[in-house]
């Protein structure tokens, strides 16, 4: 499994083989093991709706679903998902049709800039499936996690609600 | 940002984690949920040479009613002991803690071992279950103990764990009839971290305070037990002025190891210590009526 791929000036650097499934698709792929979950969707396979904004774990924009729940990918080593699945943005619509959040944010403006617009509809993805019919005090609770800074949060809050409804 | 290298091993069974530990002790750190450990790894603030990765063990992630308490495995998320019955309905106090634990992107990583590993001085949880009292399950290649929570916080970002111990379970006591729970914290709005927190363990028996454990978190280098505000609160009946002058107490023990950074001077954080164990306190007292 590990096997030694190229010397950095701090010696030498492990990669390990690693099968994640992602959007329905198993990938196999040597890692380094520091390699960020969020870099491996970007960088490896190429999927570049995950943003990453903060790198911090505060903003969110890196949110993807790890088997089902949302997290922050750039706090999770790719090693970590071994196994797993993965869903980011590329992975929600049926072909040409949006999911319910999508088609809120669509609907609602619940953007401007598009920046956090994936991880905050990865994060809005998941919130409607733990609480599938949320206050707004609850939506705004659940997207705690997930930065704009351009909107001022109305039009994503509306966004949110609408799917809600449209999820009934 | 990219953290140094490490060699990754992801057992499968604790036997195989404390196995690693041994082998390579002193080099190896153990990752859990990691939104301790890898935002530390990226600041280059830890470079750990190998990870030793128990996310992969089966049979950590658990919430068991016992006949004296409750016993918590220790890679059970903040989300899944926010939503446990046998947490809300044993220690609503912990249920409330976890569900205010950062974002609900951080709640789904994180684990009670894990933050009790890492021992935060602005973490949630070491406070809360230093107030509720129990003990640490640490084991290690050959044997198995159980470190008293009182004796588990010892300095900032320290505990009594030793470097080949991995948590298994951390144990909780069950709580007397007619005891309330409570958390309040002042928490900075972007990490949700504890600028100062306060849990508090309040048992009243007819109008007596028969027993008290309050816990601070946040104000010094460590989770600590206010002793002086607990011994003041106990034998007595809790009008408004015993809890005041009881809450006045609560930095004391802090002293002058209070943190002062660019959230909060000290002077502010001793006054949040006061603010907030009052209303720990209240709540608490209202939760055991």
């Amino acid at each position: 499994m590990r096997a030694y791929v190229e010397t950095s000036g701090k010696g030498p650097t492990m990669s390990t083989e690693i099968t994640v499934t992602v959007n329905g698709t198993a990938h196999t792929e040597a890692v380094e093991p520091r390699l960020l979950l969020a870099h491996f969707l970007r960088d490896v396979l190429d999927l570049t709706g995950t943003h990453v904004g903060c790198d911090t774990s505060q903003c969110g924009a890196c949110t993807v679903h790890l088997n089902g729940e949302a997290v922050k990918s750039c706090t999770v080593f790719a090693v970590q998902a071994n196994g797993a699945e993965v869903t980011t943005i590329e992975g929600l619509a049926d072909g040409d049709t949006y999911s319910n959040v999508q088609q809120g944010f669509w609907d609602e403006h619940g953007l401007q800039c598009g920046f956090c617009t994936p991880g905050m509809i990865m994060t809005s993805e998941a919130l409607l499936k733990q609480n599938p019919n949320p206050s707004e005090e609850e939506i705004r609770a659940g997207i705690a996690g997930n930065y704009c800074r351009c909107t001022g949060y109305q039009n994503i809050v509306n966004a949110i609600g609408a799917a809600a409804k449209a999820g009934k | 940002m990219v953290t140094s290298n490490f060699e990754y091993f992801a057992p499968t069974s604790v036997d195989e984690a404390t196995s690693l530990l041994s082998k390579y002790r002193g080099e190896a750190k153990v990752l859990a949920g990691g939104h301790s450990l890898i935002p530390m790894m990226k600041l280059r603030l830890a470079e750990p040479g190998i990870l030793v990765d128990i996310g992969q063990i089966e049979g950590l992630s658990y919430v068991r009613k016992e006949e004296d308490g409750v016993a918590i495995g220790s890679m059970t998320t903040y989300r899944e002991m926010a939503t446990s019955s046998v947490i809300q309905s044993n220690y609503p106090l912990l249920a409330d803690a976890s569900a205010r634990v950062a974002d609900l992107q951080v709640r789904n990583r994180g684990t009670i071992g894990g933050s009790l590993a890492h021992s935060d001085p602005a973490g949630d949880i070491p406070a809360v279950v230093l107030a509720i009292g129990g003990s640490v399950v640490a084991r290690t290649r050959r044997s198995k103990r159980e470190i008293n929570i009182d004796r588990f916080q010892v300095d900032l970002l320290t505990t009594a764990l030793r470097d080949n111990e991995i948590i298994t379970e951390i144990k909780l006591p069950g709580l007397a009839s007619g005891t309330g729970t409570a958390y309040s914290k002042f928490h900075q709005p972007a990490s949700h971290y504890a600028i100062t927190g306060v849990a508090a363990v309040i048992t009243i028996s007819g109008e007596t305070c028969t027993d008290a454990r309050i816990a601070v978190t946040g104000a010094g280098d460590k989770a600590t037990r206010a002793r002086r505000t607990e011994r003041i609160l106990k034998g007595k009946e809790l009008t408004p002025p015993v809890i005041r002058r009881a809450a006045s107490r609560a930095a004391a023990e802090i002293g002058d190891a209070l943190n002062e950074d660019i959230h909060a001077s000290a002077e502010y954080r001793e006054h949040l210590t006061r603010i907030h164990a009052g209303y720990a306190i209240d709540q608490a007292v209202a939760a055991a009526g």
